[in-house]
């Protein structure tokens, strides 16, 4: 069991917290446990509805359907209807109330369906939340979270599957968070729903499912990461993989198979997409002189469009290679499972393009 | 001073006394209504503010409809509305106000009307013709003349404009480009003050907000959206339209359906569809709107829910400074010219008893003065400095990033002095 453990732990990166492990090992029978992102996404909110009366949640089948995705399940029962708001099927009109409510000195966490349903509200997030303290000169703030699950799902089709971090991480004003295991859902969930800014928490739903160790560290109820600070996964001297959600997973895989060939890749897991770390990325840089993105989005304007243009604007001379960008290929998404598969990026073709830069 | 309030519960009678000319000739149009004759009793009237009896006693102050204070209150708010648009219109022209200018010259009566029997915790949201909504609401003359200007007193220190007038201190919520963007805001809101109550435990709070839109926006998918959520939740919302016929050159009558059975789009009927009241008012006449008002206030108060307000009224000037306005034509704007709310309230004042000649002037002056002062105000005031260009985008400016020496940039010696260099590095784009 321990090994294993400990090979997990490896895994996810979290050498660092391997002492302490052991030492809470020693001392509980069993102090590592597991928690899916669901859950972890869950006891979040539970615990800051706990924490704070302002806080509130609002959106479509929250309620009493107990979440379309289940994250708000038992919230209701806990909290009453008053703080767990059933909306209509009106996301313009939903998120204005909580962006005014926001102004008005309430937190709320507006949940999208899918962030999809978003671009019905996308004024209200941009015009309205993002901009206000700007236009207001910092008299009139914004501390709402929007989150709900980004990206593709399976076999959802065209409508259902945009990935919308580059679109929103390009607005000034707004926080773009993009969780990848359990400790990133709890800790940035937290983070964001205490950050007098407006942040889109941007979740998805493959990993909802998706079960990762956590410690006592990471459930206690005030645990929380600090926004615009990378992960560094896990450690390497070859390549830089750089990726956020979801393809963090895919990265790990790609950077456990490159390293039986002999190739060693730094796996960073963004988390925050704005503010970008890019301290982080360029030391990674500094240290591997390759660099390697990965994203779900289209390739025009995306994330890795941007981190390549910082990388070459603060570390050009460290780079040996010119930043690759893997992404989803430039197509809405087709409903066939294979077709899809090649829409998106796989592990393979992280591989590929490690090799490329090689 | 005749009242004019007309519910629209579908099948109601109403008493109808000295209609203005216009609005008889609509009523006369429509089917469906079953006009009342002179003299024939009121069967059943659902309205928000019952018609009101006229004296017909010799016209003293006890039975004017307000008191001496409040009609010079309204007054001297209607005439710095006036006076300072059209001194916005001057400064324009002579280039000291730029970009989108919006003035709302001729409307005086509804934001004076509406927002003058607010409380200070009340909100106020609006849209790019927001001036005088801002000016009603307290903000200072001189803090939205400085803030047209594009000076650091203004404000919102010069960032937000003509387009975005914002208050913390006086609750005015904006100031919206996009109509029918800030009513889901002004729900939000009124939401909060109902979550104060249900929620916080805090039994005093029965705040209520107002938002203040036009024609056009009635069409737009976020006031019917709000229509529905402010009834569903009985938000303490007041919905006020402040119909003035044209959206930009779109005329109100070619931009929306008629409701069923009328020769006309009339808007405060789609309230009792979504479970509200809809109260038609004149809204050249301060007195008027300031009655419906109250009313729809006390009611959202008590957590009787919203209200929907269509006031008919007229905006003198274009839509914008930079609209020719070729459109309308000149009959229309001189039947409502005739109809100016300032001269209507001064006649009443007058007749009532509420103010002398000299009252009134004094009054004008006072205007007068608070103008002029504000505009050398403005003009005096200093512009933004550079450094404010980065300030106030997060209200935790850590959003800023963390610099290479590991502290976050906001806490970099210069971050505001200068343009600091926030993304790219040193030397890059700014100079």
């Amino acid at each position: 069991m321990l090994p294993g453990l400990l090979q997990q732990a490896r895994n996810h990166g979290v050498l660092f917290r391997l002492p302490r492990l052991t030492a809470a090992v020693r001392g509980f029978a069993s102090a590592q446990s597991e928690m899916t992102v669901r859950d972890a996404l869950n006891s979040a909110l539970d615990e800051e509805l706990a924490r704070d009366d302002k806080v509130y949640i609002l959106g479509e089948e929250v309620g009493e359907y107990q979440g379309a995705y289940k994250i708000t399940r038992g919230l209701l029962q806990k909290y009453g209807p008053d703080r767990v708001k059933d909306t209509p099927i009106t996301e313009a009109g939903f998120t204005g109330i909580a962006v005014g409510s926001a102004f008005a000195g309430l937190k709320p966490v507006c949940e999208f369906m899918t962030w999809n349903f978003a671009m019905q509200a996308i004024d209200q997030i941009i015009n309205s939340a993002a901009k206000t303290l700007y236009m207001s000169a910092g008299q009139i703030s914004c501390p709402i979270v929007f989150r709900g699950p980004n990206g593709a799902a399976a076999g959802v089709a065209a409508q259902h599957s945009q990935c919308f971090a580059s679109w929103y991480s390009s607005v000034p004003g707004l926080k773009v968070l993009a969780p990848y295991d359990s400790e990133d859902a709890r800790g940035l969930l937290k983070a964001a729903i205490r950050d007098p800014d407006p942040v889109v928490f941007l979740e998805n739903e493959i990993m909802y499912g998706q079960a990762f160790p956590v410690n006592a560290q990471i459930l206690d109820k005030d645990f929380t990461l600090p926004i615009g600070k990378a992960k560094v996964m896990r450690e390497g001297k070859h390549v830089t993989l750089v990726s956020f959600s979801k393809m963090v997973g895919y990265c790990l895989k790609a950077a456990d198979h490159l390293s039986k060939e002999g190739v060693h890749c730094e796996v960073i897991n963004l988390r925050s997409i704005k503010p970008l770390d890019k301290d982080t990325l360029v030391a990674s840089l500094k240290k591997t002189h390759r660099m390697v993105t990965v994203e779900e989005g289209w390739p025009q304007c995306g994330v890795g469009s941007e981190i390549a243009a910082l990388m070459q604007e603060l570390a050009f001379d460290e780079l040996d290679a010119p930043v690759l960008r893997v992404t989803g290929a430039e197509v809405p998404m087709p409903y066939a499972a294979n077709l899809e598969a090649a829409a998106l990026p796989q592990v393979d073709d992280i591989i590929k393009a490690v090799k490329s830069v090689l | 001073m005749l009242m004019v309030v007309r519910s629209c519960a579908a099948g109601d009678t109403v008493l109808l006394k000295e209609v203005p000319a216009r609005m008889q000739t609509m009523l006369k149009q429509r089917s469906g209504l079953r006009a009342a004759q002179p003299g024939r009793r009121v069967v059943k009237v659902r309205a928000v503010a019952a018609p009101l009896k006229t004296s017909t006693s010799a016209p003293s102050s006890s039975k004017a409809l307000v008191t001496p204070e409040v009609a010079k209150d309204l007054y001297y708010d209607m005439v710095l509305g006036r006076e300072f648009e059209e001194m916005c219109a001057q400064m324009y022209y002579r280039g000291k106000m730029f970009g989108f200018v919006h003035l709302y010259s001729g409307q005086e009566a509804v934001s004076s009307g509406v927002i003058r029997l607010l409380r200070p915790d009340d909100h106020v949201v609006s849209t790019y013709r927001d001036h005088v909504h801002a000016l009603s609401k307290g903000v200072s003359a001189r803090e939205v003349m400085a803030e047209l200007f594009g000076k650091k007193t203004g404000c919102c220190r010069g960032q937000g404009g003509s387009m975005h007038m914002f208050s913390s201190k006086h609750n005015v919520l904006g100031g919206y480009a996009f109509i029918g963007e800030g009513i889901p805001v002004g729900l939000g809101a009124a939401f909060q003050s109902k979550y104060r109550r249900d929620v916080l435990g805090d039994e005093s709070a029965d705040s209520v907000t107002c938002s203040f839109f036009g024609d056009g926006t009635c069409n737009v998918g976020q006031f019917y959206e709000s229509l529905n959520m402010a009834a569903l939740y009985k938000l303490p919302h007041i919905f006020v339209v402040e119909n003035n016929l044209w959206a930009i050159g779109m005329s109100h009558l070619r931009a929306t359906s008629r409701t069923s059975g009328d020769e006309h789009p009339y808007i405060y009927k789609k309230g009792p569809a979504f479970g509200m009241p809809g109260v038609l008012v004149d809204g050249m006449d301060v007195l008027k709107v300031r009655q419906v008002a109250q009313e729809a206030v006390e009611r959202a108060r008590r957590g009787e829910g919203p209200t929907l307000i269509e006031a008919e009224t007229y905006r003198f000037r274009g839509h914008s400074l930079a609209d020719p306005d070729e459109l309308r034509s000149k009959d229309e704007k001189a039947k409502y010219l005739a109809r100016d709310p300032i001269p209507q309230l001064k006649k009443y004042m007058l007749e009532h008893g509420l103010a002398t000649e000299a009252d009134i002037k004094a009054l004008e002056d006072k205007v007068a003065e608070v103008v002029e002062d504000c505009v050398k105000f403005a003009d005096e005031s200093p512009k933004p400095e550079r450094g404010q260009l980065l300030e106030n985008v997060f209200a935790d400016p850590r959003g800023f990033g963390i610099a290479e020496d590991g502290r976050y940039r906001y806490q970099q010696a210069g971050f505001s002095s200068g343009t600091a260099v926030v993304s790219p590095p040193i030397g890059f784009l700014w100079h």
